[in-house]
């Protein structure tokens, strides 16, 4: 059976007036089926382009990506994005649960109905579905997001720094509430970052990668389990020493055999 | 904070303004300046006899008329012409030049072009047409890169995508384009009734003054001024239905429910 996802060679290069830049090269890495997949790398990495490939929102000028085996070009139909601009994400003027049920219109209208809230009802905000995104805090908003993501029933869930725009103590929230939404829907999930300790918690697996022209320097896996608590996994040793190595790989910036 | 002080804050100085017209008419005794208490019985006459039907409602309604379609031409032109920079950078000039030229002169074309007699309708859809149109396309092409991409990753139909999203994203400086289109299109009706046509208000407004019945001519004058506030009041509380879901309305709500 063929990977979730399967990214080969990918690179893209930006034409300019002032100059090409490349902000991806020969980036080559799969997502298993029901994986969490964390990529990390520094600010400006090119780690939003992999993620607008990935997804069909541009054309890469180099290599190919597949989606249970098939070529992506253009949006594929079972991929859904969570942006980190919740905000701007969200539709204003629909209510939250409109918002959910934006997408499905295809479904017929009981169905949209009960999708929406299973989803919401997944991410907490039951209560919230006649509210409007904009009298929601961020975090709440940020579950929104989350949620219109789920009922639309996606085999991979993208999600772009999804947490970097909320407070701390949010934050923690929300990536206990992705864990256990993830296990609970069994979603395969690739989720980019630039936090390392964010990457370690949430990923099966973390790929690290390079400055700009984005490169894999490794992949490493993550063997905390599939039950984890935000104090006692993040002072565990393991936790503590795969941060380590993660920082590490970032600094070192060659590619490493994994 | 109650009703009575409500309506006390928002007409207090509007009555004091009529007051002060009556007393001033009163002292000076011109026969240029009626009193308003001698304006108001003429205009009670005006509006509830068969002037009403025979001169003000073929004149609003052809207001109302034009500046319908000039709302529904704008908005539709002007979304499709706002998502494509291409077709702005083309259109962009000419329309800011029909923009720039003052409605009413457009009255004289209108009557060479289409006669007297049928040049009110499209004379007011002309004159209101920029506003709506311009306004509409700056809305649309306002529309941010995150909502563009949201759109195109969860694969929204071109229709859920035009007025699911776009429309509404437009909305606020729709109204505010709609707004400036209403006052045009009353001016454009009372001139181009000035020039030529056989009704309307400006028609009975040019000929009072020309018979020098000085209290009628200011009678109608009074009765565009209310025409424009009841219209205007219309579509500010139409606006406000429609974008309550905008965080600054239910904001201003709020002030006016707690005193604020």
């Amino acid at each position: 059976m063929s990977p979730m996802l399967e990214v080969t060679g990918l690179g893209h290069t930006y034409e300019a007036k002032d100059g090409a830049h490349t902000a991806i090269s020969g980036l080559s890495f799969t997502v298993e089926n029901g994986e969490l997949l964390c990529v990390v790398g520094p600010s400006g990495c090119g780690k939003s382009t992999l993620l607008r490939a990935i997804s069909g929102l541009i054309r890469p000028s180099e290599g190919t990506v597949s989606l249970h085996g098939t070529p992506v070009e253009g949006v594929p139909a079972d991929l859904a994005v969570v942006f980190q601009d919740y905000s701007r994400s969200l539709f204003p003027w629909l209510s939250v649960q409109r918002n959910v049920e934006f997408p499905l219109r295809d479904l017929p209208r009981a169905e949209r109905h009960e999708r929406a809230e299973e989803a919401l009802a997944a991410v907490g905000l039951s209560a919230a579905a006649r509210k409007h995104p904009w009298q929601l805090s961020g975090g709440m908003q940020q579950r929104v997001a989350i949620a219109r993501a789920l009922a639309y029933r996606p085999a991979l869930l993208l999600m772009d720094e999804p947490f970097a725009s909320v407070d701390a103590q949010t934050r923690f929230e929300l990536e206990d509430l992705l864990l256990r939404v993830r296990r609970e829907q069994e979603t395969t999930v690739m989720l980019v970052t630039h936090d390392i300790d964010e990457s370690v918690y949430l990923g099966d697996r973390v790929l690290v990668l390079s400055k700009s022209p984005a490169t894999a320097v490794a992949a490493l896996d993550v063997p905390l389990g599939a039950e984890r608590e935000q104090i006692a996994t993040r002072a565990s040793e393991e936790f503590v020493d795969l941060r380590a190595r993660v920082a590490g790989l970032l600094q070192a910036r060659e590619p490493v055999e994994a | 904070m109650n009703l009575l002080t409500r309506f006390t804050q928002h007409w207090a100085v509007f009555l004091v303004a009529v007051a002060a017209w009556e007393l001033l008419t009163r002292l000076a005794g011109s026969p240029f300046f009626p009193p308003p208490s001698t304006i108001a019985p003429i205009m009670v006459d005006q509006w509830f006899s068969a002037t009403f039907f025979d001169h003000m409602v073929p004149g609003v309604g052809r207001m109302l008329l034009g500046w319908a379609l000039a709302a529904v031409l704008g908005v539709a032109l002007g979304i499709l012409l706002g998502r494509s920079a291409r077709a702005i950078a083309y259109l962009g000039p000419l329309f800011a030049f029909m923009r720039s030229i003052p409605p009413p002169l457009l009255v004289p074309f209108f009557v060479a072009a289409v006669g007297v007699t049928d040049m009110q309708l499209p004379t007011i859809v002309f004159g209101a047409l920029w506003p709506v149109l311009l306004n509409t396309v700056d809305g649309a092409s306002g529309v941010d890169a995150t909502k563009v991409d949201t759109a195109r990753v969860f694969r929204l139909s071109p229709a859920q995508w035009t007025l699911g999203v776009v429309l509404p994203a437009a909305l606020p400086k729709v109204f505010a384009g709609l707004r400036v289109s209403l006052s045009i299109a009353v001016v454009v009706m009372v001139v181009s009734e000035l020039v030529g046509s056989v009704n309307g208000i400006g028609y009975l407004l040019v000929q009072a003054q020309q018979f020098y019945d000085l209290p009628v001519m200011w009678a109608w004058i009074v009765t565009l001024g209310v025409l424009g506030y009841l219209f205007n009041s219309l579509l500010l509380a139409a606006e406000r239905r429609a974008l309550a879901w905008q965080p600054r309305h239910s904001l201003e709500a709020q002030t006016l429910a707690t005193g604020g």
